[in-house]
């Protein structure tokens, strides 16, 4: 239920983006998403792959700090107040959302957001009880392929 | 000796009378002083006295003033070792103050002047205001921080020594020192020489032009300056600029001064015995050439220092001054040989960084410090390369960790630095000792 997110410190900087996403070019490793936060003097680039483990051994290896955080992906029904579904069911279990981003694909009327709760495991008992939802691993990379 | 005198169109200070004396007077009394402080000190300060031993050299074995270069020298590390009171020769009831350094290596540097003492550093700035033409009805802004920095009660005994009003101000609180500049008819400042470029900044925003103010004179220290800021300070004030040294192991401010033509430091030989060497080789320099200054104390009772290792830079200049006076000169102080820097008056060392850093997150990322002058005020910045162990995922942690080492770097120094966090191996590494300090001041 829970996926492994990569998370990379970078200074913000021109130019300062290409080394880590060329390194996990150069590894074939496929970026599914990404974002980036960023304050005046430094970032934050998070993203998601497939196989997270050689992406994070790839980045340490070249020097790059990363730390792998749990988050969650969320089916999220592609109209008005699709979102808000999910926040309010996300409110009423007293869990806060940490940040959040999309994946672009999208499966008929479906697309799928990602979370980061500060309670990753009551976030998804809540959506689950709700009947939203929250994909795994697997079924997440089949559906991205797919696309 | 007054005929010789020539301090421009101001009035001759009698107490400026040593700095005229005949070289071999004034030789001859150095040489008598000398002799008094390692016959003061030997049997009173242990360091001295083992030093000394191990040479197997005896107080009277200064026979001439070239034989203070068989004394041991001292350095800061042996301040630092012997915290608090190590160094003082005399006892606590003939102590009348201490004053303490701005925490160099961690622990603070203490030191101590009797009665006597404190006369001899009242005397030193009396002469260094009377050398700059101040004297009694000027009225004095003391800007330098009073406390345990020798800066602020060093500069303000001198000054009513000389007789002028003193306005003790001491640092900080920008707008009301140029209220009181305006207000009280200020005809002379001290502080140090960044500080008074802020202030005349901050004047010309709050719609005052120093230029029309009555003030006419700068006595600006405890900081590297140059010619291009003393240039700069004299054409945007109109008062001239004056340089003075002084260091608090020593004495504090006062242990040398520029006269009215401003062309080298005349140091008052009368208390202080120059001698500049080859920092590698330890050997005597010659006039002129350029070596690390040292001094020994020829009056102090409380904390005599025998051959005080400054790390400061500088030369003497051989040549009579114009002023007439015949206490020699050394050259404008523009470096030092030693990693330490002097940011806003204060001495810092990398290893207080080192320090603040550790104490902030119990592990030492690798960092770099860069210095830099934005509008006159010297800025710290600090880049720390983030390392596994200190990032998180989240924004606010990070900004956490930015502001809890800006806060641990406060506390060490005493001073504002900001931290810029950096991608890991971006600082460079050098082989032996790093080179830690990027001074981009243009001093």
């Amino acid at each position: 239920m829970k996926l492994h997110q990569l998370s990379l410190f970078l200074e913000n900087r021109p130019g300062h983006l290409i080394a880590p996403c060329k390194a996990l070019a150069e590894a074939g490793i496929n970026i599914l998403t990404l974002s980036v936060a960023d304050t005046q003097r430094f970032g934050i680039l998070r993203f998601v792959v497939r196989d997270w483990e050689k992406a994070k051994a790839v980045l340490t290896e070249r020097g790059h700090v990363v730390n792998v955080t749990e988050v969650v992906a969320v089916e999220v029904t592609d109209r008005p107040g699709g979102l808000v579904e999910i926040l309010e069911t996300i409110g009423a279990a007293g869990v806060n959302v940490d940040y959040m981003y999309a994946f672009t694909f999208k499966r008929g009327e479906r697309g799928a957001l990602l979370f980061r709760f500060d309670d990753t495991d009551r976030g998804i008992a809540a959506l689950k009880a709700k009947g939203i939802g929250v994909l795994g691993c697997e079924e997440l990379y089949r559906l991205l392929e797919a696309k | 000796m007054t005929q010789s005198w020539n301090d421009g169109d101001c009035s001759f200070d009698p107490v400026s009378a040593p700095d005229f004396l005949p070289g071999d007077q004034l030789r001859a009394l150095q040489l008598q002083r000398l002799k008094s402080v390692v016959n003061w000190a030997y049997p009173r300060v242990e360091l001295y006295r083992k030093r000394m031993e191990e040479t197997g050299l005896t107080p009277g074995d200064i026979r001439s003033l070239d034989d203070v270069r068989r004394l041991p020298f001292t350095t800061k590390k042996d301040l630092i070792d012997t915290y608090p009171f190590g160094l003082f020769a005399s006892s606590m009831s003939d102590i009348v103050r201490l004053h303490a350094s701005s925490g160099t290596t961690g622990r603070p540097i203490v030191v101590a002047y009797t009665q006597e003492d404190i006369s001899v550093w009242a005397e030193v700035m009396h002469r260094s205001f009377a050398a700059c033409g101040l004297h009694r009805g000027d009225i004095i802004q003391n800007a330098y921080g009073y406390g345990l920095f020798t800066g602020g009660l060093g500069a303000h005994y001198g000054a009513e020594a000389l007789g002028a009003t003193v306005i003790p101000m001491s640092g900080g609180n920008s707008d009301r020192q140029i209220m009181v500049m305006r207000d009280f008819g200020v005809t002379a400042i001290c502080c140090t020489p960044s500080y008074f470029i802020h202030l005349i900044e901050r004047a010309g925003e709050l719609g005052v032009d120093v230029k029309k103010l009555p003030i006419r004179a700068g006595v600006f220290g405890a900081e590297p300056w140059t010619e291009g800021m003393r240039r700069r300070i004299q054409a945007e004030s109109n008062i001239k600029a004056y340089d003075i040294y002084g260091l608090s192991e020593i004495i504090g401010p006062g242990v040398g001064i520029e006269c009215c033509h401003q062309d080298g430091l005349h140091i008052f030989e009368d208390h202080f015995l120059v001698e500049i060497i080859d920092p590698a080789s330890d050997r005597p320099c010659k006039d002129g050439e350029e070596g690390e200054l040292v001094l020994t104390t020829l009056s102090k009772r409380a904390m005599p220092i025998l051959r005080y290792r400054t790390h400061d830079i500088t030369a003497i200049i051989p040549e009579p001054c114009k002023c007439g006076r015949t206490i020699r000169r050394i050259q404008r102080i523009a470096r030092r040989s030693d990693d330490m820097f002097i940011i806003r008056g204060v001495n810092v060392f990398p290893s207080q960084i080192e320090t603040a850093l550790l104490a902030a997150e119990g592990t030492l990322p690798h960092y770099q410090i860069t210095l830099t002058r934005d509008k006159g005020l010297d800025q710290i910045e600090v880049q720390v390369e983030v390392t596994p162990d200190l990032f998180g995922d989240k924004i606010g942690a990070l900004e956490g960790l930015q502001n809890k080492l800006e806060s641990s770097l406060e506390r060490t120094l005493g001073l504002r630095a900001d931290v810029r966090l950096v991608e890991p191996h971006t600082l460079a590494r050098s082989e032996g000792k790093a080179r830690r300090v990027k001074d981009l001041r243009n001093l």
